[in-house]
């Protein structure tokens, strides 16, 4: 190289155009920031004043300037629990436990057999699914009404838990498809020429590679059941109602008894926070595969 | 230990469409290792597929040691595959991986243990067993998925471009691990590829495909020496031999002004065509000194040297007609850089003759 400078390179200050742009860089990533508490604030203050607003006094729980400083109270979960919380409660899991079960029983072969066996009308059949999800329920709670009191299967849990199933299993095959879709055909393939029947190869090698989708999907399904009120409210009465449905009996028409509502609304929350949190873990797995590259 | 045997085999992805595997004619003899090889969508590995049971066969029919296996699934053909990507179980491991062919065949678990020792120990990965695929390295990837086919003892080994994942270094190692352990196993293996240096080092027999059809079916040696068309000609070596499109002259073909004879044979088959296309190795060159009389050597340019120590390779574009270029081996330490003459004249007995038209070998 015949290149010549009037300084060598090496007495050189070290360049200065990195520097500011260094500074804006960190300059928007701290309006990120901000904007991402303010937002992550407006969501969550809801839920903090509901919590807080359930070991209040009734007195306190609505006043003009709103109390933060309080004496806390567990009066309104007393009154919760003695207003009967325990059958609604008992009838949520059970709607939500079987029908999240349901789905996953069926959805999983049929998200199986629209993913990796897809035939001519497969994009068929998944419009059909979805298309399902488009018609408002509004518009169905008639006939299903009739059709249920023509069985004689109103009030019964076991309604909301064939319900739920049908309500979710659209969603819960689409999402699972897309899980399945990240499977590598070659696992399938090499599966087959082992020898290893279809049962087989869905349950010890497909599943395992999936279970983070199915460990979403499952609690999508749960939260959806868990917080569904408008079949509940028209379909139940005094023996399977819902959590949501118990919600609205504090809403009286004498008023509102904002603590006792916030108390059992607190209740209502937490199995499906819990849920959330538990299969975090699973979640955060991520679709890690290692069979490829 | 089988023959494989595929009798006008085609593949017919859309009726009316151009098959993409084209009434194959091929056989394996038994023991042997025949390497597939071709550019992507020649239909080398769609070929490999029907052979593994994983595509149908459209037409004509492929044959496992006497067997047409046409309708027989991929479970009962008694092979076993490895593909680019491994394919290996993520969820199981190493020992699980290796095992589970056998374990789907029902058999002992004892047995299964002491087969997967055995060929865990030949291949090097006994401390690995313990390991799910996650934790090892592409190199050892790869090993346990030759180990999940050896474990099999299977008729016929199927690879399909095994070592494409794989780094160059460790490319060249695990081409040679799989040719010993091939010779030492004698079993029948088809391996597919698109990398021409694979197929010439480690085929007994090498098939040439492109679009779908079987150009050239021979030894390596043949291929290089005698490619059938232009095509293997221009697909087999590297770098790739020089196609020259030259007019004829009175006693064969002129090139850069000076003429070339072709020999006797040549130029009767190659009757009354006009331009001829002939084809020349880089290592079939001979450099001559800059100085030499203008009427015996082709005078060119040199535009970059590919210096490789042992030898070089010289691209260079002929002084008399700019557009056509051509590759010389030269010495190692060459000394010749960018824009240098030189002179160069092809030796007449390595001279490949084709069709212009055709591109089939003359005569």
């Amino acid at each position: 190289m015949a290149i010549t400078t009037s300084t060598p390179p090496d007495t050189q200050e070290p360049a200065a155009p990195p520097e500011p742009r260094r500074q804006k860089r960190s300059a928007a990533n701290v309006w990120l920031g901000v904007i991402a508490w303010v937002v992550g604030i407006a969501f969550f203050f809801p839920v903090f004043w509901m919590v807080l607003t359930s070991f209040k006094q009734e007195t306190d729980a609505y006043t003009t300037t709103p109390k933060i400083i309080f004496e806390p109270t567990l009066e309104q979960y007393e009154g919760v629990f003695s207003a009967g919380v325990g059958p609604y409660l008992v009838n949520s899991l059970i709607a939500t436990v079987f029908s999240t079960l349901l789905v996953l029983l069926l959805g999983i072969p049929a998200a199986f057999a629209v993913s990796l066996r897809p035939v001519k009308k497969t994009q068929d059949v998944l419009f059909f699914f979805i298309s399902t999800k488009m018609l408002p329920v509004v518009a169905v709670i008639v006939p299903i009404y009739v059709v249920v009191n023509q069985i004689g299967m109103l009030d019964n849990i076991w309604t909301l838990v064939v319900l739920y199933t049908g309500m979710n299993l659209p969603i819960a095959v689409w999402m699972m498809r897309s899980f399945f879709l990240e499977v590598p055909g070659e696992l399938l393939e090499q599966a087959s020429i082992d020898g290893a029947p279809l049962w087989r190869t869905l349950r010890e090698i497909v599943l395992p590679i999936i279970s983070p989708g199915i460990f979403a999907t499952a609690l999508i399904c749960v939260i959806f059941a868990w917080n569904e009120f408008f079949f509940a409210v028209n379909l139940t009465a005094a023996n399977a109602g819902t959590m949501p449905v118990f919600l609205v009996g504090f809403i009286t028409s004498e008023g509102l008894y904002w603590a006792q509502l916030s108390a059992a609304a607190t209740l209502a929350a937490l199995p499906v926070i819990l849920a959330g949190w538990v299969a975090q873990n699973k979640l955060v797995q991520g679709l890690s595969f290692g069979a490829v590259k | 230990m089988a023959e494989v045997v595929f009798d006008q085999a085609s593949r017919i992805y859309t009726p009316g469409a151009k098959p993409a595997v084209d009434s194959l004619d091929l056989t394996v003899a038994d023991g042997d290792l025949v390497v597939l090889v071709g550019p992507s969508g020649s239909g080398k590995s769609t070929a490999l597929r029907m052979l593994a049971g994983l595509e149908p066969i459209d037409a004509g029919s492929v044959r496992i040691d006497g067997r047409d296996v046409v309708d027989v699934p991929s479970k009962d053909r008694d092979i076993a595959m490895v593909f680019q990507n491994y394919a290996l179980y993520p969820s199981k491991t190493v020992a699980e991986n290796m095992a589970f062919p056998l374990k789907m065949r029902g058999m002992p678990k004892e047995e299964r243990a002491q087969r997967v020792r055995q060929a865990a120990e030949m291949l090097g990965l006994s401390e690995y067993l313990d390991r799910k695929p996650k934790a090892l390295s592409g190199g050892q990837r790869q090993r346990v998925a030759m180990g999940r086919a050896i474990v099999r003892e299977p008729q016929v080994f199927l690879m399909d471009e095994p070592l494409s994942n794989l780094d160059a270094k460790m490319r060249v190692q695990t081409r040679a691990q799989i040719a010993e352990m091939q010779n030492r196993l004698e079993v029948s293996t088809v391996y597919v590829t698109h990398d021409q240096v694979e197929a010439m080092t480690m085929g007994d027999k090498v098939a040439v495909l492109a679009d779908g059809k079987l150009q050239q079916y021979a030894t390596p040696p043949e291929l290089y020496d005698r490619p059938i068309n232009a095509f293997v000609a221009g697909f087999i070596g590297s770098p790739a031999m020089n196609l020259l499109e030259l007019p004829r002259s009175s006693s064969g073909v002129t090139l850069g002004g000076i003429e070339i004879p072709l020999p006797r044979d040549v130029s009767d088959a190659a009757g009354s065509r006009d331009r001829l296309t002939v084809g020349v190795r880089p290592e079939d060159w001979v450099l001559e000194s800059t100085g030499s009389d203008a009427g015996s050597v082709v005078k060119a340019v040199v535009d970059v040297v590919e210096e490789l120590g042992s030898e070089s390779y010289l691209y260079a574009h002929l002084a008399e007609d700019t557009s056509t270029s051509i590759v010389v081996r030269g010495p190692g330490r060459v000394q010749v850089r960018f824009g240098d003459p030189i002179a160069v004249r092809p030796n007449p007995d390595a001279l490949h003759v084709f069709d212009t038209e055709t591109g089939q070998r003359l005569p």
